[in-house]
């Protein structure tokens, strides 16, 4: 692997994207993108624990390799991403209650948000480095926060038009989905 | 088990219609969009998950009162990781060519909602017989939800299914229908479509109900 830590970021952010191009996260992305002012912080909350998860998988990863206990992995990795949302939650109850209860139960389930293990796994199955670890889960994160507020815009936007009622919620949405992912595949061979 | 033969039906026939997790509940998002662009694919995602639906909640229905309510979902989760791990492994040694197909999504097993959801809501509360007759059923329910995006993707987008040519030469694959966007669009479609069936059904009941 000799990617440049650009490219690496290029990629995660725009040509793979997380939500729409890799399918990691979508519960998040279809179930808190109803309003704007809700989607950017989980977006930042998610990079945040994503950050987390990936600096402590490699860490975790260099250490199980060289007890040879590669069948421990996915368990480590998800106790450490348990932890590391549990923290968010705390900081976030101590200093902004008014976002902790908006959020509510999706902040919990970062835990189970594929996009988080995803960052864990392929920076494990690609055997990147430490830099192109942390650029590879920010670019990542960042990718799935553009796509959460992108589609939380549509959205609010969509309120206001006449839409027949048949096909009104999570149909709806996946079809904008597709359109995005349709946008999002214009940017395919960026990250070379 | 002293459930009726009536009722353990009623159990496993819920994840398969009533409460189908793909089309009802809309749970389970990402394998079922991401592995879903063949047939066979999503039928051996869907027997996986089912596997690890079913062990993990026999044995944490088994447990019920052993774990303290503080850490359960720490708990589950573990267990969850345990048997995804040996599904992980089977995998690697029966088909190496599935596991390059099935990629990480295997291992993404773990985070998926409809395992955490029916340990947490279900067998956490109820005995370990009819726990895995549940999970069975929702494990079939995802499977067939998989099955229906999977086989119709597959159709259009490189006009095969389960990997026999179903057009002649001149075919030309709809490439879409296996890219992202197509995903989002087919299981789109089905929602509409069951979204209308059940528009019908309600105003043929209150066309019933009105000429009573």
């Amino acid at each position: 692997m000799h990617e440049s830590a650009a490219q690496i970021f290029i990629n995660a952010l725009l040509a793979n994207n997380f939500v729409l191009a890799m399918f990691l996260g979508l519960c998040p992305f279809l179930g808190v993108s109803g309003k704007l002012e809700t989607a950017f912080p989980m977006g930042v909350a998610t990079t945040f624990v994503m950050l987390v998860a990936s600096l402590c998988a490699y860490g975790l990863n260099l250490l199980l390799t060289y007890f040879n206990l590669d069948f421990l992995r996915l368990i480590s990795y998800i106790v450490i991403i348990a932890s590391s949302v549990q923290l968010v939650e705390m900081v976030l109850k101590k200093y902004s209650p008014a976002l902790f209860r908006a959020l509510g139960i999706y902040l919990p389930l970062i835990t189970t948000n594929c996009a988080v293990l995803g960052v864990a796994l392929f920076q494990t199955a690609r055997e990147y480095d430490f830099v192109q670890s942390m650029t590879f889960s920010f670019g990542g994160g960042a990718g799935f926060t553009l796509a959460l507020v992108l589609m939380a815009s549509v959205r609010e936007r969509l309120t206001l038009s006449d839409v027949p009622s048949v096909a009104q919620g999570t149909a709806l949405s996946l079809m904008l989905a597709g359109v995005l992912s349709l946008a999002f595949m214009g940017f395919a061979g960026l990250g070379g | 088990m002293s459930q009726s033969p009536p009722r353990t039906w009623d159990e496993f026939m819920e994840g398969i219609w009533r409460q189908n997790p793909v089309f009802v509940m809309v749970l389970g998002m990402c394998p079922t969009l991401a592995v879903t662009v063949s047939g066979v694919n999503a039928l051996s995602m869907g027997v996986a998950t089912t596997f690890v639906l079913v062990f993990s909640c026999g044995l944490i229905s088994l447990l019920r009162k052993l774990i303290p309510k503080e850490v359960r979902i720490a708990t589950y989760i573990v267990i969850i990781a345990t048997f995804v791990t040996v599904v992980d492994y089977v995998i690697q040694a029966v088909s190496l060519a599935l596991y390059d197909a099935l990629g990480a999504f295997i291992q993404l097993i773990v985070v998926n909602c409809i395992i955490l959801g029916r340990a947490e809501a279900h067998a956490s509360k109820t005995p370990p017989g009819v726990a895995m007759i549940n999970a069975l059923g929702m494990g079939v329910g995802f499977t067939i939800g998989l099955l229906a995006l999977g086989t119709v993707r597959e159709i259009f987008g490189a006009g095969t299914l389960f990997g026999v040519a179903l057009f002649g030469e001149s075919f030309q694959p709809w490439v879409v229908m296996v890219l992202p966007p197509g995903g989002f669009f087919v299981l789109g479609s089905w929602l509409l479509f069951f979204a209308a069936l059940e528009r019908r059904k309600q105003r043929k009941l209150a066309e019933a109900t009105q000429n009573a």
